[in-house]
């Protein structure tokens, strides 16, 4: 059975005259409750892609289905991270992991419970009444997931949600994330650009194409097993090696892109 | 990407009046502070608590001294002869006058006419003006009709329309009243509908794949976002119905502190209306203090 089926989509955007092809013919069959991350070149339409899958924009060309039906818009069976968190700065954190249980017409006493648990789920115990303000970045992102988890969704969309944080709150937030998908069984589709973070979190990495973005490969990740320090095994260090190998085309393609949109628009 | 925090919108740019303070419409932001986060109200210690009540003390000296040498100049110019005491006279006749007002009733009269004006045309801009700024700010067709006619009254002073509210309303109460009530609803139709386009799109968007529709969209996130900048209205609006005030009584006035000060410089009662103005500024200073609270209450979550 098939979680997320993206079938040869494409988006144009028109610019000014222009138009503009961001993705073409991407194709890209995400199993239920698999954690798929997806790597490319800056520019190469990672985030479109999620915005369509999260049906925030409808696809120019293709269909994506999510378990046979087509996406039509955004709902509450996806939930989004972003990577600048977008928590609401009026609300504390509980209020905020309740936004979408609200959304949901969840009861107020049920909303409440839940919020507490998917705070308590991402180490946030006794930081249910801090303003975002009042949190640190990597504490802002945890409530951001547990927003997310907490309506329930069978999908989590997460757009470079740990590129702003620093280096040890990233890997513990990793290593988090990884417990909270074996807990929860969600279908994940992860952007980054890290390659170390898109091989130690996903089963599997696609690797995006320069613009117009399209799945140029898809790399299955296998350890023997995720104990220890997973980064030290010398099966991580071929993963890297390979993703890394797959993206420097595409990445120096889209360098020499910018480069001439420069000259020209220059 | 855009800065996740809440921007803080000051207020279109020519938002500006001649009769603004000039102390809080540049910078909106200085009131709303960080609440004390819990681990710094826990270490205070009493000795940091003397400190604190010690600097605290020396802030007040410092903030209050210019006053008091204002204070000082007005007692002493006159007394000296530096200036003509017949029309400046010392602040303790001006003092002595306001004590008198008070004590035949006519002052409480006159500061009775003046706030049920200025409280009436203020009450009334923010229940008209916060609507129709929400209405600018949400809809882009009603933006596009109304834009070119508020850009043409907004620097138009009130004051020059003044004559104008006369021909149409009568010299009676409604003209004071709708004076007020204009001057009043510039700052804040401007706040709302900066409020309401400034909202962070990126909250809009997650909002969005929750799966909010419009209606609730607008009542979840768009509005409690602009409730700071549409509070900042409201504060500037507050002062401006008590400094409009001496315009809307200049015709057709029988009490009013407005009226009083016209009256008692044309009658040549110089500390009276010393006594008048001393009033006016008092009462506009107290109302912005407690604007200014109730706006610090409203958006303790924005960060500077």
């Amino acid at each position: 059975m098939t979680g997320i089926s993206i079938r040869d989509v494409s988006k144009t955007f028109q610019v000014r005259e222009e138009s503009f092809t961001a993705l073409d013919g991407v194709r890209l069959d995400v199993r239920r409750g698999e954690f798929l991350t997806l790597v490319g070149p800056s520019g190469c339409g990672k985030s479109t892609l999620l915005d369509l899958v999260a049906g925030l924009a409808a696809p120019t060309g293709g269909e994506i289905l999510i378990d046979g039906v087509p996406v039509a818009g955004p709902g509450l069976d996806r939930g989004v991270v972003f990577q600048q968190y977008a928590l609401f700065p009026w609300r504390t954190a509980q209020a905020n992991v309740e936004f979408g249980l609200e959304a949901k017409s969840v009861p107020k006493k049920e909303r409440a419970r839940r919020a507490r648990e998917h705070l308590e789920l991402v180490g946030l115990a006794g930081f249910e009444d801090r303003y975002p303000h009042e949190l640190s970045g990597g504490m802002r992102q945890r409530v951001a997931i547990a927003r997310s988890l907490a309506f329930d969704p069978d999908v989590l969309l997460m757009d470079e949600p740990f590129a702003a944080l620093d280096a040890q709150t990233r890997e513990s937030l990793q290593e988090e994330l990884v417990r909270v998908w074996e807990r929860t069984g969600k279908t994940v589709i992860f952007i980054t650009h890290g390659i170390d973070e898109a091989v130690y979190l996903g089963q599997r990495v696609a690797v995006m194409t320069s613009r117009p973005g399209r799945i140029k490969e898809v790399v299955e990740v296998r350890f023997g097993s995720r104990a220890g320090d997973l980064r030290a095994d010398p099966a991580f260090g071929e993963y890297r090696h390979l993703v890394w190998s797959l993206l420097r085309d595409e990445v120096a393609a889209a360098q020499a892109q910018e480069r001439k949109a420069a000259s020209v628009h220059g | 990407m855009a800065d996740p925090s809440p921007r803080t919108a000051v207020g279109l740019p020519g938002d500006t009046h001649w009769y603004d303070l000039p102390d809080d419409e540049t910078d909106p932001t200085v009131t709303a502070e960080v609440p004390a986060t819990p681990s710094t109200t826990r270490t205070a210690s009493p000795r940091a608590g003397r400190r604190k009540a010690g600097t605290w003390f020396r802030r007040g000296a410092a903030n209050s001294a210019a006053i008091l040498l204002l204070l000082a100049a007005w007692e002493a110019l006159p007394r000296l002869g530096v200036v003509d005491r017949v029309f400046v006279p010392p602040l303790s006749d001006d003092l002595a006058a306001w004590f008198g007002l008070v004590l035949d009733g006519s002052l409480p009269e006159h500061l009775e006419a003046s706030l049920a004006r200025s409280l009436s045309g203020f009450g009334l801009a923010i229940v008209l003006a916060i609507p129709l700024g929400l209405l600018i700010g949400w809809y882009r067709p009603v933006a596009d009709f109304l834009t070119p006619v508020l850009e043409l009254f907004r620097n138009t002073s009130a004051v020059a329309l003044l004559p104008v509210f006369t021909l149409i309303l009568g010299i009676g109460e409604t003209t004071k009243v709708t004076f007020v009530l204009y001057a009043c609803s510039w700052p804040i139709l401007l706040n709302t509908i900066s409020g309401v386009k400034s909202v962070e799109p990126l909250l809009i968007k997650s909002a969005r794949s929750m799966g909010l529709g419009p209606v609730r969209l607008f009542q979840k996130v768009i509005l409690p976002a602009a409730v700071p900048t549409i509070f900042t209205g409201v504060r500037l609006a507050g002062a401006h119905s008590i400094l409009v005030l001496l315009f809307a009584e200049m015709v057709g006035a029988k009490a009013g502190l407005g009226y009083l000060i016209l009256d008692t410089q044309s009658s040549f009662r110089i500390p009276d209306m010393y006594a008048g103005i001393i009033t006016i500024s008092v009462l506009g200073l107290l109302f912005n203090l407690l604007l200014v609270g109730v706006e610090r209450r409203f958006s303790t979550w924005r960060t500077p």
